[in-house]
């Protein structure tokens, strides 16, 4: 089958800022893909190219073999790094809204999560600490049944007890042929959950690897490694 | 609770030895039915894909087989259980030898010393 994510010669630039410099990068499905690299690097630009909220400088990305666009929103689940959602609204609100506008959206499971993690469905965003408003967009996002998830700093205001939850849930959450794409630097705690990761520096990807293939020839973890690769 | 797993070693391997030990140790009885790989990789918080490779690394040794259509079960074989226990206990004091013998101890003394703490442990 056709990679779900294929980048030819990507390129970003922002002004005379370079971005993503030449990225070429398949991701196949049913893997789960950690993009990794320190502040910066250009993680969140990958990801906004993805989700068309930026659009290339020069080089093409294709998902599932189209170019961004409707269609391809329509498969990919995207959680970005900061919440979009009215803070009025209740979770049930949101649900719905999620529900109107995502053909894939399985509200059944969101409200499983929901009750997992102890979240009431009538509260609402405002009154929520910014830990429960992360959980909150983490269960919309895996409530859909995308064939690609963008994930850009899940994990990053939960505590650890939740974070371990929300691994499991993502886990069980994604069906087998889905692929997960996420960017993180809490490294140690997500790399017992990904098949390959990706390093990404000044732009450009200097690895490509699985996770136990790191472990195999270098002896150690793939934080380990990062903190070697991108010591300061 | 996700499982414990030190990260200088590939995961896989660490999942292999784990799933040994809770056959060897009874956890798991012999021709008990395992759990699927989505619900051991959820338990254990690892990849599923790592998982998956895991449960076949087992079927290799023949600890684990898979009925096409019903899932993964331990082996019946009480002897192959048992010899992967006498196996693993041969690893783990082959380790312990080797680290003592670093201290300076020679094999008498080694011997000699198991000996008294064990008498020590029953009183």
């Amino acid at each position: 089958m056709s990679p779900i994510l294929e980048c030819r010669n990507l390129s970003k630039s922002y002004g005379n800022k370079t971005a993503l410099s030449n990225i070429n990068l398949s991701l196949e499905r049913g893997k789960i893909v950690g993009l990794l690299g320190p502040n910066g690097s250009g993680k969140t630009t990958l990801i906004k190219l993805i989700n068309q909220l930026l659009v290339p400088t020069a080089g093409e990305l294709l998902i599932d073999g189209k170019p961004p666009s409707v269609a391809t929103k329509k498969i990919v689940s995207y959680l970005p790094e900061r919440t979009y959602l009215n803070d009025w609204m209740n979770v049930t609100d949101i649900i719905n809204f999620f529900a109107d506008f995502y053909e894939d959206f399985d509200r059944s499971r969101a409200y499983d999560m929901l009750s997992s993690l102890g979240i009431e469905p009538g509260d609402r965003l405002k009154t929520m600490s910014k830990g429960t408003k992360e959980k909150v967009q983490l269960i919309l996002v895996m409530s859909r049944r995308a064939k690609l998830y963008c994930l850009d700093e899940p994990i990053a205001g939960v505590d650890p007890a939740a974070r371990d939850y929300i691994l499991s849930t993502i886990i069980n959450n994604y069906a087998e042929d889905a692929t997960l794409f996420i960017s993180t630097h809490l490294i140690s705690d997500v790399e017992n959950i990904l098949d390959d990761v990706i390093f990404l520096q000044n732009g450009q990807i200097t690895l490509t690897s699985s996770v136990d293939e790191i472990r195999y020839k270098q002896g150690k973890s793939v934080d380990g490694l990062f903190r070697e690769v991108f010591r300061c | 609770m996700p499982w414990t797993l030190n990260s200088e070693r590939p995961i896989y391997a660490q999942i292999i030895e784990r799933i040994q030990l809770e056959i060897i140790s009874g956890h798991y009885s012999p021709g008990a039915k395992i759990p699927s790989v989505r619900d051991l990789a959820s338990e254990a918080a690892v990849n599923p894909n790592t998982m998956q490779k895991a449960l076949t690394e087992l079927e290799k040794t023949g600890l684990v087989s898979s009925k096409r259509t019903s899932g993964r079960y331990i082996t019946e074989d009480v002897l192959m259980i048992q010899s992967t226990k006498k196996k693993i206990a041969t690893d783990y004091i082959n380790e312990f030898l080797d680290r003592i013998k670093q201290l300076g101890f020679e094999k008498e003394e080694i011997v000699e010393l198991i000996l008294q703490l064990s008498r020590e442990d029953e009183t």
